[in-house]
């Protein structure tokens, strides 16, 4: 790929003279990896220097996470060599990396869910021991989330499994950062604001500075490209196993990176779509007062109508959502469902994936009464779900009989949407579902989303992200477990949505 | 080489392969003596574990937690029933069948019950439900034995060629069961549960339904066995499913279904019946005593889940 070539800006010469190598926490060098057939990491050179915050953008499968896992330890390179400060590592190891001050924070959440966040801290130090280390565990965890996110609302003595998926993010992420015997160096990101809202990941992102500035290192990987080019000095862009355009973050803006990365840039076309004459609203299919509303706001959405539910995380979104869910099957007071729900989970793995089951079978549980001939379930009907939807949606696959986890985080997702969208529901629930999306992924499923919209679909759409109510018809702003504002896209403004998250009244 | 690898992956193939090595010790010991009419006996008696092993594979495949305890009761008062209905007439053979069915579907029915209303874990829920019925059971069949009709005692121990026609019978409706499992919605709707119940819910699985269905489904099975055994034996009493409880749990694990759930296994129930029966009367044949037996039948049995049942972590 010629083009590719010259995209590519290598850190400049010059610093190898002055020494650079010692400079550099870890060095990766020609790092190959193969797995079966698919070659994850074809040759790849990276490094981080000390205080300096590494952004590293790519699609789903670009071979960012197989990357990451060398850099951790939990993967060993085919062929090139790990040095770190300078000295080649022959065997690296996480328990080697744990020792040189290399840590991570995964994608897939990691806690105990039995557990407490101060028992789930300790897993992480062995040096917490003896009496009182419970104790001990709850003030370092304590201490750090007060640091990193001030204000936050989280006790050492919670259980993880109670905890929504926002918090245990930041407990996640807080954990990384405590220190007790081991040094710590580098910390990896992965998707590290996936399931925080605006407040709480400027405010990690904030603290990523300070952890920078104080001459650490930070590897950021998001997909949301605004904390990147804010954040990170250094950029570095994966396609298809291999680096393909490197440098100071200045060099780069949006546009850059989403060419480098291959991704269509195709928001505009969206807004334009959306502005272009919206048909007259169809009949009415959901009407619904959150239970805590003691106003007389409430959410209506009709059919052909993408709805918006934005806000803090947590702030009741979900808590509606699935109220609306169970109102499909027996009444509720307060909601009314006139037509079959169906819901995309954000929290895939407890709340989507059925981890036995191949790619076709968890598209199909939803369409089960559908896909039968006479009493029993038709595999060939199966089959043709599973190969439309893998079309629709370009579910990336050789063989929709594979397990559902052969698919990377972003198919998966896919898989879960065709699930959504394959069944026989008109109304459409969302659950945050883009969480530790890649772009290319998002932009497609936007797209289908407003496809379906058009046919008479009706969608609910619980987002963090604030660039994917542009897709909506009509927001409605959540906090508290009400709904304190309620916008028309027209009307529709980041400040905006932050004011109603914040203020008083709205 | 390859369908033999295949066939290899396949966790069941072990308990079968199991049996077969039973059998082979056994008739090596003997001489080649009585070769068949082990497989008969062996065939005749893994029946009655198949019925009520199916039924509690359905429970255990629901997922961590599920699992009925309240089997051996069961089958102890669907037998005193079934007797007491049919009366040693055989024109009510029918009529007592039903009623055992009757019985066990009310049992399994109450166990969930027990579960959905006052939320009390399956374990206790059925083990506490077991006490009652024992107690039904013995008001009720006044420790008595109670003999069968003689045309029921007789079709229980009926043989085609030496083929037990009950054996034949439950072939087949284990192989229903397989497709009730893989192409029906409420097969699929267990696996679904078993494997993430939070999911199956929000994918719009009927979990109340699918879960009464099952308790009651096991119920059934273990009062029709109840009646089959009481046929068989020519006689109910307390006592007659008392060792259904472990090896009903027994065959499940060893033939390959996931005790975490959402993963079942019908073939590899018989391979499990026959390797338990078989291990018994090998046991038998070489002369061990009762108390050496059980011990030996227990570390056979965990073993044999170490071994062939360990489940590969996914990822």
């Amino acid at each position: 790929m010629p083009e590719a070539n010259a995209d590519i800006i290598m850190p400049d010469g010059a610093e190898k003279l002055f020494g650079a190598v010692s400079l550099d926490i870890i060095r990766l060098d020609g790092a190959e990896k193969h797995f079966g057939a698919v070659k994850a990491l074809a040759g790849v050179d990276f490094s981080v220097r000390a205080g300096e915050c590494v952004g590293l953008v790519g699609h789903n499968g670009a071979g960012k996470s197989t990357l990451m896992h060398m850099v951790a330890g939990t993967l060993a390179p085919d062929t090139g060599q790990i040095a770190v400060r300078g000295g080649v590592e022959a065997s690296y190891s996480v328990p080697r990396a744990q020792q040189l001050g290399i840590r991570c924070v995964f994608q897939e959440l990691s806690l105990c869910p039995n557990l407490s966040v101060a028992e789930n801290t300790r897993i992480n130090h062995a040096s917490l021991n003896g009496f009182g280390w419970r104790r001990k565990a709850a003030d370092l965890i304590a201490a750090k989330l007060d640091e990193i996110f001030p204000g936050h609302s989280i006790s050492a003595s919670d259980i993880v499994g109670d905890l929504s998926i926002t918090s245990r993010q930041m407990v996640e992420v807080a954990r990384a950062f405590t220190v007790t015997q081991e040094p710590l160096e580098l910390v990896i990101l992965d998707e590290p604001t996936s399931s925080l809202d605006a407040h709480t990941a400027g405010q990690l992102l904030a603290f990523v500075r300070r952890f920078v500035a104080a001459g650490k290192s930070c590897i950021l990987i998001s997909h949301v490209l605004g904390e990147v080019l804010g954040n990170a000095d250094r950029i570095v862009v994966m396609r298809d196993g291999k680096v393909v355009a490197a440098g100071q973050a200045d060099q780069f803006d949006r546009d850059r990176l989403v060419t480098a990365m291959g991704g269509a840039a195709a928001r505009e076309k969206a807004a334009a779509e959306i502005a272009s004459g919206k048909p007259e609203p169809g009949p009415l299919r959901v009407r619904a007062r959150p239970a805590r509303q003691q106003d007389g706001n409430e959410l209506v959405a009709r059919a052909g109508e993408i709805i918006g539910l934005a806000g803090l995380a947590g702030h009741g979104q979900t808590d509606l959502l699935l109220a609306i869910f169970a109102a499909a099957s027996r009444a509720r007071t307060g909601i009314e469902v006139t037509a079959p729900v169906a819901l995309v989970a954000g929290d895939r793995q407890s709340d989507g994936i059925f981890p036995q089951w191949s790619i076709a079978e968890n598209i199909g549980i939803r369409s089960l009464a559908r896909l039968r001939n006479g009493l029993l379930i038709s595999p060939q009907r199966e089959a043709e779900l599973a190969e439309l939807w893998q079309r629709k949606i370009g579910i990336r696959t050789p063989d929709m009989n594979n397990n559902i986890f052969s698919l990377s985080g972003g198919n998966q997702q896919k898989a879960l949407f065709a699930r959504a969208l394959g069944s026989d529901a008109k109304i459409v629930l969302m659950d945050d579902p883009m969480r530790g999306v890649d772009i290319g992924t998002k932009l497609e499923v936007y797209d289908l989303v407003r496809e379906e919209a058009r046919h008479g679909r009706t969608f609910l759409w619980y987002t963090t992200e604030t660039e994917e109510l542009d897709n909506c018809d009509h927001i409605y702003v959540f906090k508290n477990g009400r709904i304190v504002a309620n916008l028309r896209r027209d009307e529709l403004t980041e400040e905006k949505i932050i004011q109603s998250s914040f203020g008083e009244a709205a | 080489m390859a369908s033999l690898r295949t066939l290899l992956a396949r966790p069941w193939i072990w308990s079968f392969f199991g049996a077969l090595l039973v059998w082979l010790a056994t008739i090596a010991f003997t001489g080649g003596y009585g070769g068949g009419g082990m497989i008969t006996a062996a065939l005749s008696l893994a029946v009655f574990t198949v019925i009520v092993g199916v039924g509690q594979m359905f429970v255990i495949t629901l997922g961590p937690g599920n699992v009925d305890l309240s089997l051996p009761a069961n089958i102890g008062l669907a037998s005193a029933v079934a007797m007491k209905v049919m009366d040693g007439n055989d024109a009510m053979i029918a009529v007592g069948l039903l009623a055992a069915l009757a019985c066990g579907m009310a049992i399994g029915a109450v166990n969930y019950l027990l579960i959905w209303a006052l939320r009390i874990p399956p374990i206790i829920a059925t083990l506490s439900a077991s006490f009652v019925i024992q107690s039904v059971d013995i008001s009720y069949g006044r420790g008595l034995q109670i003999k069968p009709p003689p045309g029921f005692a007789d079709f229980t121990n009926w043989q085609v060629f030496g083929i037990p026609v009950l054996a034949i019978l439950t072939v087949l409706f284990t192989i229903g069961a397989g497709i009730v499992l893989q192409r029906m919605i409420y097969g699929r709707s267990v696996l679904a549960i078993g494997q993430n119940i939070r999911a199956a819910w929000l994918a719009g699985v009927n979990v109340g339904r699918t879960r009464f269905l099952t308790y009651t489904l096991s119920g059934a099975l273990g009062g029709l066995d109840g009646a089959l055994l009481a046929g068989y034996f020519r006689g109910a009493n307390v006592d007659i499913g008392n060792e259904y409880l472990l090896a009903s749990i027994a065959v499940v694990v060893i033939g390959g279904t996931s005790v975490a759930g959402g993963k079942a296994n019908v073939p590899g129930v018989w391979g499990a019946a026959l390797f338990l029966v078989l291990l018994l009367t090998m046991l038998n044949t070489f002369g061990v005593s009762v108390g050496v037996r059980l011990v030996l039948t227990g570390l056979i049995i965990v073993g044999v889940i170490t071994a062939a049942g360990g489940q590969k972590a996914l990822r």
